[in-house]
């Protein structure tokens, strides 16, 4: 058997003596799409910096491909909470950054990209300064700007928070058309239930700080999950995740 | 979702610059009108108030005198200017790379700032001689500190996520220096530069002034030595003229230099 592509078991962490992470666990197999959900402030920032290298777990393991994360050359490709593009690079220039900064050549990074631009609807804006895009759009480029770094894992954090509802809603079944299509293996944070039932293979629910994981939800429901048979099945799973958030913040 | 948004906006290009600039050349022409009448009408003598339109056509006729003049400030306005840019660009890569650099250098330099000019210029001329280099030091000295300060603030505005970003793609220090750091800074580089160039003719008159063969600062002097306050003032407004051009100057590189800024974002501040 294959081992498990990221495998969390028992982290603690925190800054000074403020616990932010408690004996957290959780585990993305290859090609699965995991959410973790949590109030804001439950510590999810915190542990993509620790997933990036930026801090030390306290106690517990992390695991990337049956080895420890320490042993593994960069691993993820993240995607920060805005967009993060910069205004002086054109939309392609930001799409190649990652590339770059690998060391590929401008010249060829550009080749390597721009055959995608099509597959995410920015055919045509290749030469645009990121000012000139919607807010949809710059967030299509930033994944861009992530996937094709080919990393074996994507790190995205809370990656439309910043969009309007309805740009968002149309992003979210955006995204897992995309996925459907590339089957990435994917863990996304964010507090929004709706796009972690739409989008994942499993949740992972946290409690407020310091978080625990309180739930893990298997979502075995065939996609697309934002028509046909399957709506009403999600959103009584919406339903459901929320009285579980809500009792557990009664309870703190 | 596919329509790009509305970051530039397109305006009859005509009634845009009468707008921006009408009031300006009014007031501008309002003074210059007051100053004229009163000068022509109160009785003061013109070797005291010399009317705008005696100046103009003393300035007109001394021409070729003032053209002399103005070349050798130039010159030492444009070295300076470049002396300047060099060792702030240099040395706020420096201190940008090594902090504790800034906390050693900084209280010097603020303490360079507050040296009165009118005092310095002379030493400065004392210890040089008469040559371009005590102007080229002396342009240095009041240009350097803006420039140093505009882009190790610039290299500091650099958003939290794009540095994130960069170490998540394994960029180092000097990665990050040269993707994020230094375009952040260029705004802020050219903020720096629009003010320290009006200081720098400044300084540069200041230097002349205070012992050169040629330039604006010793035209100035002989011209008040020898009582002819028209001449005084061509000579200033030949300085202001400079000093708008070279201001026009950087607007033009920036222009060049930042296309994104036109676009509407990007050229905080």
């Amino acid at each position: 058997m294959t081992p498990p592509r990221l495998q969390l078991s028992g982290v603690s962490c925190g800054y000074d003596r403020l616990a932010v992470l408690d004996d957290l666990s959780l585990t993305v197999n290859p090609g699965e799409f995991v959410s973790i959900l949590g109030p804001s402030g439950a510590g999810k920032s915190t542990l993509f910096r620790m997933l990036t290298g930026a801090l030390q777990p306290q106690s517990g393991t992390i695991f990337f491909d049956g080895a420890p994360l320490s042993q593994t050359a960069r691993p993820f490709a993240f995607m920060p909470q805005r967009d993060a593009l910069m205004p002086w690079r054109r939309i392609i220039d930001n799409a190649t950054l990652g590339l770059e900064v690998q060391g590929m050549s401008r010249q060829a990074a550009r080749s390597k990209v721009r055959p995608l631009f099509a597959e995410f609807g920015l055919a045509g804006f290749e030469e645009h300064y990121p000012a000139a895009l919607s807010g949809g759009m710059r967030q299509r480029a930033a994944l861009l700007r992530t996937v094709v770094q080919e990393r074996p894992m994507l790190l995205l954090d809370e990656p439309f928070g910043a969009l309007d509802a309805l740009t968002r809603s149309r992003m979210q079944i955006w995204l897992s058309e995309m996925w459907r299509r590339h089957r990435w293996t994917v863990l996304l944070v964010t507090h929004d239930v709706r796009e972690a039932v739409l989008l994942s293979d499993r949740i992972h629910l946290l409690s407020p700080r310091p978080a625990r994981v309180i739930r893990d939800i298997d979502i075995d429901l065939p996609r697309p999950r934002f028509d046909g048979a399957t709506v009403a099945t999600a959103a009584a799973l919406e339903t459901d995740i929320l009285k579980t958030l809500f009792q557990t913040e009664e309870t703190f | 979702m596919t329509e790009p948004s509305s970051g530039t906006r397109a305006r009859a290009p005509l009634r845009h610059a009468v707008r921006q600039y009408l009031p300006a050349t009014m007031a501008f022409a309002a003074l210059l009108g007051l100053w004229e009448a009163y000068a022509r009408l109160s009785g003061i003598a013109p070797m005291t108030l010399p009317p705008p339109s005696q100046v103009l056509l003393s300035g007109w006729r001394n021409r070729e005198g003032l053209w002399d003049n103005i070349l050798p400030t130039l010159r030492a306005t444009l070295f300076g200017f470049a002396f300047s840019l060099v060792t702030a660009f240099v040395l706020s890569v420096l201190v940008d790379f090594f902090q504790p650099l800034r906390r050693a250098l900084f209280p010097l330099f603020i303490v360079s700032q507050t040296l009165p000019l009118v005092a310095i210029a002379p030493l400065i001329v004392l210890w040089f001689g008469f040559g371009l280099l005590p102007k080229i030091l002396l342009v240095a000295l009041v240009t350097f500190f803006p420039m140093l300060v505009a882009l190790t603030e610039g290299y500091r505005s650099v958003p939290e996520e794009i540095e994130a970003l960069l170490a998540s793609m394994g960029a180092g220090k000097a990665k990050l220096f040269l993707l994020a750091r230094l375009p952040s800074a260029l705004p802020y580089f050219f903020a720096g530069l629009r003010i320290s160039i009006t200081y720098a003719v400044v300084g540069a008159i200041f230097a002349e002034y205070a012992g050169a063969a040629k330039g604006l600062g010793i035209y100035i002097l002989n011209a008040k030595n020898n009582f002819r306050a028209d001449l005084v003032l061509a000579a200033v407004v030949a300085s202001a003229v400079l000093t708008l051009v070279l201001f026009g100057a950087t607007l033009v590189i920036q222009r060049l230099a930042m296309p994104w800024a036109r676009t509407g974002e990007g050229n905080r501040p």
